[in-house]
């Protein structure tokens, strides 16, 4: 497909000709962004509430709110992100310069997901954009509306060559991926981000993959269930359950199981009134075949609330399970979906036994009063990141790293963190082309004097007992390394 | 059983303890792999390895400790925090050039981050191979330090387990395979990889220290150095001046019979010598060019009037030999730079501050050194890695120890204040909505407005 090389090859061409680097061109693209969320924010929640219905204040918050987040603080902060950062020296470099510089990687891929189809896309580019690169994204197809609306806008803001849009479903993404890219951010499923990084492999692009996983929700006896149970439920339920770092599953003790059932019942009472499926607030199953999977897993389970569906409208109700076991196949793969199985563990060591003989994933959540085992569930435990006493909440943190770690991801982005994924930190060290006398020490012949003379100028272990060692070797190292320079050209200097 | 500090630092002294105790050893077996003189290898596998591990040890506290951010209004009674995670068991791959320095600074770091550690040595530089296999896990806890030896069908065969993290240093086509490889798994990698490093070289320099530091760069480990200067790009005139003083500088390295000289190394294999050899054909031999087949011995040589076309220039030298394309001017330098992959190092030479900087902005490379070879990698401080297809991903001091870490983003929440909460919530209206906007919304600071 021609197409698609025609595209990348204006990217490229356009990124050759050094007009996304200087500040003021970055700053500008950023700023017409800002002005399109602004002025097409209606076109936006309409695109949204098509693809999932979203209801406009919750698709403002969850989406909109976070990109013009995202953009005023990079905006803010890009000075100071992209200046050199200057480096510690040894005894060596003590007359050069050495310092970091931040540069922008080239053309950079951004493959979009269909859940949360507006900020996953704007994020990242933003952060390229912030970088000095050049980017094509690649939005969701199964999120058709916000995916023509972002075609349709980008161009209509920001520079053309620079940044484009390609849409299409399996076979052009594949076509795509053949591209050369200098770096491609994928969010979506484990399977698919080992596709898109097998294929990076073999141009030896660096890839950052936001993927998905089974996160974990170990509820404590030891909590005040009442504020827990509702956390949880706005975390599990928002977006119909298809939120990569909703809570997946939950652990506690079976003493406590018939009480969180009752909280998150009551909770969703409050949130979605007596019949959810006439509430504005909750959202649909993004299509037949997602709903049609998380039907299949409720399967021969005990459902302790909710199940109810309808697949004309792809609505499943807000459900939760009741001593579901390990095996089953609700606990094999990612819900996705608004089904919240509830496994009993008799104590903390079991249900971090029970974390670590899976996968690691996206979020974990824990739940106590007490620091102490709080901090043991950190400990050990591993996950892309994690909220204790809440959920979702340390993905709006702009300060902290958004990624995952073995099959939930790799790489992390937000804030600083999306402008460093896109950038290539080039060490850099510009010395004086004078000043040859030190530079002898390293030039063969080799001989002793010089190489205890090297081992103290460049070793690191300063401490102040060694200072008049220093002195004295240097000066009995120099006097033998000078004494085969002869004096003029020591005058020379 | 990795975890705690003291189990790391232990470990890392135990390294200190190796190379210590080795150094002779050390010394010997790359001299049989590669004719390695005692100098170079005293300070590349000794000296810059002590030096890593010396950062490490007086580091690692700080390094390893959460990290607390900023927050918003609204979190003031959280806590927020980058937590630095091991990734689990990694996989150390080193190639043949330095082969102590190129297994052992990373395995540095993947100790420090409280990983396991699978070590592949290089079965080229076998002397070395083999004294790592032998001595290594007297000094660390064979639990979980070990190294694995072999060739390519048995890397192949590492390769299929699921490592949680992958370094390797090599060859850009053998980088394609292995982060093939680690894709199946979704395995991170870093990948230190080589290309043509350009050493670009004004009309306006000191003529005698620049052909010194090219030469020392060029020739240091008989030229297998994955950062030596490639090949320079000057004008003719400069060609003219520079050759006398590339000349000087051999004879002053090495005296006038190189093959005699303790100081200059061999080339590791036959196929190696061989495929050098056959670059010899670019150009013109302007200096050195002899051979001794027995030896694997290639001369210090400097091929003049080399054109893009040539051998010399299709592929990575890695080798005593230093072609040089004559440019027009800068600009020309520049463009010819640019036109090809991106290397590991890009150098230029000038007496002018302006012109490196010229260089150093119009071009893109893993790292750069203006007026000097090499040495922009020895500073711990500075990353160290590749860019395109000379690599991915970096290490060097604290590097190395963020390579090896998976930063997990942490937040820790109170209990209370749940009213906090509440704009969030369900049922959604527009007056949350203003609330949230309030609370979290970065505001962007305005231009200074008189009141």
């Amino acid at each position: 497909m021609e197409r698609m090389q025609q595209v990348v090859g204006r990217a490229r061409a356009a990124f050759r000709s050094g007009r996304s680097r200087p500040l003021e061109f970055r700053m500008q693209q950023l700023k017409a962004l800002e002005r399109m969320v602004q002025e097409k924010e209606k076109e936006i929640l309409a695109a949204l509430k098509a693809d999932l219905n979203k209801s406009g204040p919750n698709a403002y918050s969850h989406e909109i709110l976070g990109v013009l987040g995202e953009l005023a603080l990079t905006m803010e902060k890009l000075p100071s992100w992209a200046a050199p950062q200057a480096v510690k020296k040894n005894l060596l470099t003590m007359r050069d310069e050495a310092y970091i510089g931040y540069e922008p990687l080239g053309v950079v891929l951004v493959i979009g997901a269909w859940n949360y189809p507006f900020v996953l896309v704007m994020q990242p580019l933003i952060g390229a954009i912030a970088a000095g690169n050049a980017v094509v994204v690649k939005p969701s197809e199964v999120s058709e509306n916000t995916a023509r609306l972002v075609a349709e806008l980008l161009p209509q803001y920001l520079d053309k060559d620079l940044y484009a849009v390609i849409t299409g479903g399996v076979p052009e993404t594949t076509e795509l991926l053949t591209q050369r890219f200098d770096h491609i951010l994928y969010t979506g499923s484990s399977a698919v981000g080992r596709t898109v990084m097998a294929a990076a492999a073999k141009h030896l692009t660096p890839v950052t993959l936001e993927l998905g996983g089974k996160s974990p929700c170990y509820i404590d006896k030891d909590c005040d269930l009442a504020v827990a149970c509702r956390r949880i439920t706005w975390g599990k339920y928002m977006n119909c359950g298809q939120t990569c770092i909703a809570p997946d599953y939950i652990l506690c003790d079976p003493s406590i199981q018939s009480k969180v059932v009752e909280n998150i019942k009551a909770t969703l009472k409050e949130f979605y009134g007596e019949d959810v499926k006439s509430s504005p607030d909750y959202g649909k199953i993004v299509n037949q075949r997602h709903f049609k999977r998380i039907l299949g897993l409720l399967e021969g389970q005990k459902i302790a609330y909710g199940g109810e569906t309808d697949e004309a409208s792809c609505f499943i109700a807000p459900t939760i399970l009741m001593d579901v076991s390990p095996e089953s196949k609700v606990m094999e793969e990612e819900i996705f979906g608004p089904v919240l199985p509830i496994v009993t563990v008799r104590s903390v060591d079991e249900a971090i036994e029970f974390i670590n003989l899976r996968e690691k994933p996206l979020a974990l959540y824990v739940f106590s009063n007490k620091k102490q085992l709080i901090r043991r569930v950190i400990a050990e435990t591993s996950s892309g990141g994690m909220t204790a006493n809440d959920v979702i909440m340390h993905s709006v943190v702009p300060a902290l790293p958004f990624g995952g770690v073995g099959h939930s991801g790799m790489g992390a982005y937000h804030g600083r963190f999306s402008f460093e994924t896109f950038s290539h930190r080039r060490a850099c060290l510009i010395k004086d082309l004078r000043w040859e006398v030190l530079n002898k020490l390293r030039y063969p012949p080799g001989s002793m004097e010089k190489m205890n003379l090297a081992k103290l100028l460049l070793l690191k272990q300063c401490s102040k007992s060694r200072v008049a060692q220093f002195v004295s070797a240097l000066l009995a190292a120099l006097k033998a390394v000078v004494a085969k320079v002869s004096f003029v050209s020591l005058l020379s200097l | 059983k990795t975890r705690p500090m003291e189990y790391r630092v232990a470990q890392l002294e135990a390294l200190g303890r190796f190379l210590d105790d080795k150094k002779q050893e050390i010394l010997e077996a790359t001299e049989l792999d590669m004719g390695k003189p005692s100098f170079e290898a005293f300070f590349s596998e000794i000296l810059l390895c002590k030096n890593e591990l010396n950062v490490t040890l007086n580091n690692l506290c700080q390094w390893m400790k959460d990290e607390h951010v900023d927050k918003n209004l609204v979190m003031q009674l959280d806590s927020a925090f980058i937590r630095k995670d091991p990734y689990g068991v990694v996989l150390i791959i080193a190639p043949w050039n330095y082969p102590i320095h190129l297994f052992l600074v990373p395995l540095i770091g993947a100790i420090a981050a409280g990983n396991c550690a699978i070590i592949k040595p290089s079965e080229i530089s076998k002397n070395t191979e083999r004294l790592i296999a032998e001595t290594l896990s007297c000094y660390l806890d064979s639990d979980c330090f070990a190294v694995v030896t072999g060739g390519v069908p048995e890397t192949t065969r590492l390769l299929e387990n699921k490592f949680d993290y992958i370094f390797f240093t090599g060859s850009p086509p053998v980088g394609r395979i292995i982060m093939t490889a680690a894709a199946k798994h979704l395995t991170p990698v870093t990948l230190e990889l080589g290309g043509k490093n350009p050493c670009y070289v004004s009309d306006t320099c000191d003529v005698t220290n620049v052909a010194r530091r090219v030469a020392w760069g060029r020739f240091f480990n008989a030229g297998q150095t994955c950062i030596a200067p490639d090949y320079l790009l000057c004008t003719i005139e400069m060609q003219e001046k520079l050759m006398p003083a590339l000349r000087e500088a051999i004879t002053e390295f090495f005296g006038p019979n190189p093959r005699e000289s303790p100081d200059f190394g061999r080339i590791v294999s036959d196929k190696q010598f061989q495929r050098l050899r056959a670059l010899l054909g670019s150009g013109r031999v302007a200096i050195g060019g002899q051979t001794d087949e027995a030896e694997r011995y290639i001369a210090p040589t400097v091929l003049a009037d080399v054109l893009p076309s040539d051998p010399a220039m299709q592929e990575e030298v890695f080798g005593p030999i230093l072609p040089i394309v004559v440019i027009a001017n800068m600009d020309e330098a520049i463009d010819f730079i640019n036109a090809r992959p991106r290397p590991l190092a890009v150098y230029a030479f000038s007496c002018d501050s302006k012109i490196v900087n010229q260089v150093l902005e119009r071009t893109s490379s893993g790292g750069f050194c203006g007026n000097d070879t090499l040495m922009h990698a020895s500073l711990t401080s500075l990353p160290f890695g590749g860019i395109g297809n000379s690599g991915l991903g970096k290490y060097h001091g604290k590097f190395t120890f963020d390579t090896f870490s998976h930063h997990r983003g942490c937040l820790h929440r109170n209990m209370g204040l749940e009213a906090l909460n509440a704009p969030r919530y369900p049922p959604y209206t527009q007056q949350k909505l203003g609330l949230l906007t309030s609370a979290f919304e970065v505001k962007r600071r305005g231009t200074c407005t008189l009141l």
